[in-house]
This record gives C-alpha cells, structure tokens and sequence, in this order.
C-alpha cells in the first residue's frame, strides 16, 4: 500500500514537471508574441538607438529564440524574474509586494467555496424537491452564468451602500494600524502579533470580494455536489446498511458524502486556481490593492517580464494544487492508493 | 417489419419531432431558447429597436448626463448623456460575435487535432498532442486569455484569438476519448478490413458518431465564452471605444459607484441574462439529445 502511494507521487510530480516545462514554453512563446519591440517600447521613443541597442543585449533579445528560452529559463530557475521594464524594480520586490494581498483574498474565498458549495450541495441533496433545492438551483444557474465583477458591483451596492454593515473599498480601514510584516496576508500577520483589530478590519474588508469571486464556484460545487450526492443516496449499499440499522447520520456522512466529494474535489480545484484570473476583475471594482493593479499596468504597457512572472507564478501554483487534489481523491476513493489509479 | 416501410427521411423527420417535444417539455429550455432569439432579434435589429441608434456610437449630449432611469431614458444614461438602453442592445452584437466567432474557430481545430490523437492515441503523435493539451489546460482560461490580449492589439478580434488559443484543448480532449472508444467499434474495424482510408475512417465513420457531445458541448460553452469576452473587455481589452460592449460600460460604470448605479448595474445585468439564458438552452439540448443516446 506504501508502496503505490510513493509510486503515484512520484509519476505525478515527474509528470507535473513535464506540465511545468511546458506551460515556461508557453509563457516564453506569449512573451514574444509582442508586435514591435520590447526593449523600444520600455525606453520610449525618444531613446537614442544606442541605447535601445545596449538594453536589447541586456535582455538577450539579439539572440536566437531557442538561445533566449533556455538563457530565460536559466533565469527562472535561480528564482530571478527580472526587473520590470515599467517600475524599474525587480520583479521579485514587487510581487513581494503584491502578492500576498490577493493570496489572501483567494484563500479565504476559497474557504467560502469549499465550505459554501458543499454545504448547499449536501442540504440539497438531502432536502431535495423542496424550497431549499429550488433555492439552490436557481442561485447556482445564477451564479454560473454572472461574472464575478459583476457580483462585486452587485454586492457592493447591496452590502455597503443601500444596508451599509461590510466596508466597500481598499484593505484596511483609516485608523486601523498595519501589522508587521510577516507574511504579507495582513490577517494572518494581525493574529501573529497580537493585533487583533486589524486582522479582524482586514478579514471584514475580504468579505465581499471574496464571496464576489467564490460564487462561481459554489454554484458549480454545489451542482456537482448535490448530482453525487443522489446518485451515491440511490446504491443499492445504503439501503442494505438502512435495513441492517445504520443510522442514517453515519450512512450519510460516511457512505455517500465520502465518495460524492471525489468529483467536487477536483471542479473546486480548477476553480480555485482560475480564481487567480477572476481575483483581477474584483479587485479593480473594490480597489483592493493585489496583484490586479499591477498586473493590469503591467499588460497595458506591455511589461513582459512582469506577465511573464505573474502567469509563471499561477502556472506554478495549479499544478501543486493538482497534486494535493490527487491525494484528497486517494484519500476519499480507497481505489486510487490500491490500484494508483482508477 | 413495419420499419422497414418508412423511409430514412421520415424516420429522422420523427426523430427531430420527438426531440423538439422532448425539448419543448422543459420549461428552462424554452425560456433560455426565447432569451437567446431575444438577443439574436435585438443584436441583429438594433439599428431599428434602440430608441437613440445615434448613441452607440462617439456622441455627446452633457445636457443630459448622468440621468437616472426615467421615462425618455429606460435604463439611465452615462456620463456623455448616452441612453443605456440603446447601448446594451448595440453591446449584443459584440457578445455575440464573440460566441460564434470562438466556438467557429475552436470547434473545427479542436475536433480534427482530437480526431487525430484519438486515432493514433497509443502512438507518439497520440501522447504529443494530448500532452500539448495538458500544458494548454494547465493555465486558467481567463487569464491565458488575458495574458495573450494584453501583448496584442486590444480589439474584439484578438480578444476572440485570445479565448480560443485557451479553449481548443476542451474539444480536442472530449473527441479524443470519444474516438478512443469508437474506433475499437466493429463498424470501424469493418472499414479499416475493406481498406478504407484513414481520413474516410476519421471523418466519415468515426467523426459522426462524435458530433451529439460536440453539439452538446458546444451549446453549454456559448456562454461561458461571452462571459470571458465579457470580462476581457471589463479590463478594455476587448472592442474599443466608441463601440459599446457591455464590459467595458460595466468597467466605466463602477467610477461612478453608489450614486449613479444604474451606469453599471444595467450592462451587468444584461451579462448575466444573456449568459444565463444560453445555459439554460444548453442545458435543454444536453438533455434532449442525452436521452435520445439511451
């Protein structure tokens, strides 16, 4: 049993490298999509050609592509992501910057989709064709069907300014002292520190963005949650455990919740991390300051090395989440560690 | 025996009649079918429903800025004294194009690139090209797209080569385990004996079979299509001013937040319907043509 279970670790990460090498491809290829040139672009058009030249070589452009990619990839390797043609600061400095805040803001929306989407899944399930079901359909046709920048200006109508109880904009309110810097997620530096008003400020500021980005994924993991959840409800197994006298809590919670969560593990995953890209829409409407403002200058003045590390960095980040998916699914489906794979 | 007296014609003729009844059952498919023409009618006519055709386009009328919902305006009019109303109709276009014109470009690429590694899967060009897909699929959609539109041009062309160079894995992933199944199927291995050639075999035999998830697919996709137009365009990287999409009025609205609400809110919420009510007509065909299969 051991035994699969290291054997099934190692495929997927030699597998998931191979992912990685070829998402740095990719991202590579992107990068040079540009029209026109990058080192031009960066200096302005009054930059006399020399200049232009000097930073061309500096960046490699001057080489052949294969030679760039693997000069590139060298680069990020060694963990250096360049500087940015646009703030002139290394990239690393200001994703140190930027980054934890929409960490943040994509945790605890994640939080709000596994704990939202399978509850309203469940209680659907087991509360189906009543109100409560009729409910969930509905929010779940809506929630797939609205973006979340439109969630967000939805919600910030109705929670802070018609029936004002959640602050509207930014992370903190004025007043409120920054924590230290620990780990950038200004909630988690808050309880670390010992201030506990701002951590509890920032965690209200993270609400309605948070639920702006997660209702894409509730509606869909309650869906899927609820479809297991009937399917796994009708076996032939749980009415013999019912006959044999099982209570119904242990058939429900350990009989058909266990198996039903295996497909809504592995939706939320690809939910979450493509909350990545929604985390930029809401956090323009609620000015929070994350990753999007720096993204989004980034992309309109075409400063590759940024958009290059901002992807490389979200690449980097789904196919870890993959591996701890596949693990949750061999927790839940005793198949998968036996067999390593179904 | 009495089969054998009706026609092929007649017989598929019955079968359309029994879908549409199957289909017409469903009360959420006929409300997102009525949506859906709504959108069509409204996008093709708008010249002739929008009550000021004159504000789709550069047009300025500061007298009348900024003024809530009313009887002369509907829905509100913007910060150029635009009617909103008339704007979301003209937006329509757009979102529509965005739809057809990704799924036009995707379909056809993905399906034939899944047709091939589906009949070779087991080979290397087989492993290839899946793997492709993987790295493809290994970036969110959003924000593969946005990465791609924001090195180009931001216009409504590149914005559907954005979404498309993100979406083509899906087809070819769906065709390639559909075709891996099919092509162990007798019919096949009957036209591979009598020496048949691998594009017959690929397109006349095997793809046909193919085509009720591709459909499928293909209608509950529409939409999640127009809501990433939608969201490329929320970022301006989407069609360009003066030519309204409903992203970009949404993005524009939000200046103007708790006060003037209507400037964003309405364009929002036409995203929501038209996206909702190409789901739900999506749903309706997934499950016409799902039963049919049984």
């Amino acid at each position: 049993m051991r035994k699969t279970w290291s054997s099934m670790l190692l495929r997927r990460l030699l597998q998931s490298i191979l992912v990685l090498i070829g998402v740095s491809i990719l991202i590579f290829g992107i990068s040079r999509m540009v029209p026109g040139d990058p080192a031009r672009m960066a200096l302005g058009p009054r930059t006399p050609e020399w200049a232009v030249e000097n930073l061309r070589k500096q960046l490699n452009l001057d080489k052949p592509l294969p030679v760039q990619y693997g000069l590139w990839l060298l680069k990020m390797l060694r963990g250096d992501l360049g500087e940015s043609l646009v703030t002139r600061r290394l990239v690393n400095d200001d994703l140190r910057d930027f980054l934890p805040a929409t960490a943040e803001l994509i945790v605890v929306a994640a939080i709000i989709e596994i704990i939202g989407g399978i509850l309203l899944g469940v209680f659907a399930a087991r509360y189906s064709q009543t109100w409560f079901d009729g409910f969930t359909r509905v929010l779940a046709y809506l929630g797939v069907a609205t973006p979340s920048f439109v969630w967000a200006i939805i919600f910030l109508l109705i929670f802070s300014f018609a029936w004002p109880i959640l602050p509207a904009t930014g992370r903190l309110s004025a007043g409120i002292i920054t924590p230290p810097r620990i780990t950038g997620m200004i909630v988690l530096d808050g309880i670390l520190s010992g201030n506990f008003a701002a951590a509890w400020d920032c965690l209200l500021h993270l609400i309605l963005p948070a639920i702006s980005l997660a209702m894409y994924g509730v509606a869909q993991s309650a869906r899927i949650t609820r479809a297991s959840m009937i399917e796994n409800m009708e076996r032939d197994s749980v009415y013999a455990h019912a006959a044999a006298g099982v209570p119904r809590r242990v058939i429900m919670t350990k009989y058909v919740l266990k198996p039903s969560l295996i497909p809504t593990v592995s939706v939320m995953a690809l939910d979450i991390v493509a909350m990545a890209g929604n985390a930029f829409l809401v956090e323009m409407i609620f000015n929070y300051p994350g990753l999007s403002r720096y993204g989004m200058t980034a992309m309109l003045n075409k400063d590759l090395n940024a958009i290059v590390a901002v992807i490389l960095i979200l690449g980097l980040c789904f196919v870890v989440v993959n591996i701890i998916v596949d693990f949750i699914v061999a927790l839940l489906d005793p198949r998968v560690a036996h067999y390593g794979g179904v | 025996m009495e089969a054998s007296t009706v026609s092929l014609k007649e017989a598929r003729r019955e079968g359309m009649r029994r879908s549409w009844y199957r289909f017409s059952r469903s009360n959420v498919a006929i409300v997102g079918l009525v949506g859906v023409l709504l959108t069509i009618v409204l996008a093709i006519f708008a010249p002739l429903i929008a009550p000021y055709p004159q504000h789709a386009s550069a047009f300025v009328d500061y007298e009348n800025a900024m003024v809530p919902p009313s009887r002369a305006y509907l829905l509100g009019s913007d910060p150029s004294g635009r009617d909103i109303l008339s704007r979301i109709i003209f937006a329509t276009r757009g979102a529509l194009k965005m739809g057809i014109g990704v799924l036009a470009a995707v379909v056809p690429l993905g399906v034939v690139v899944g047709l091939i590694a589906g009949y070779h899967s087991g080979s290397a060009i087989g492993v290839i090209i899946m793997r492709i897909t993987d790295i493809f699929l290994a970036v969110p959609p959003l924000l593969l797209a946005l990465a791609v539109s924001a090195v180009l041009k931001p216009n409504l062309f590149n914005a559907m080569m954005a979404v498309s160079i993100s979406w083509w894995p899906w087809y070819t992933r769906l065709v390639y385990s559909m075709v891996c199944s099919i092509k162990n199927e007798f019919y096949t291995q009957a036209a591979e004996l009598t020496g048949a050639s691998k594009s017959h075999i690929m397109f006349r035999e095997i793809l046909p079979n193919c085509l009720p998830p591709i459909l499928t697919k293909m209608t509950l996709d529409i939409g999640f299509v127009i809501l990433l137009g939608a969201s490329l365009s929320f970022v301006g990287l989407g069609e360009q001013p003066p030519t309204p999409a409903l992203g970009t009025m949404v993005a524009d609205g939000a200046k103007y937040m708790p006060q003037q609400w209507w400037v964003a809110v309405f364009p929002g919420l036409a995203i929501m319907f038209i996206v909702l009510c190409f789901n739900l007509l999506g749903d309706g065909v997934r499950d016409t043509l799902s039963t049919e299969e049984v």
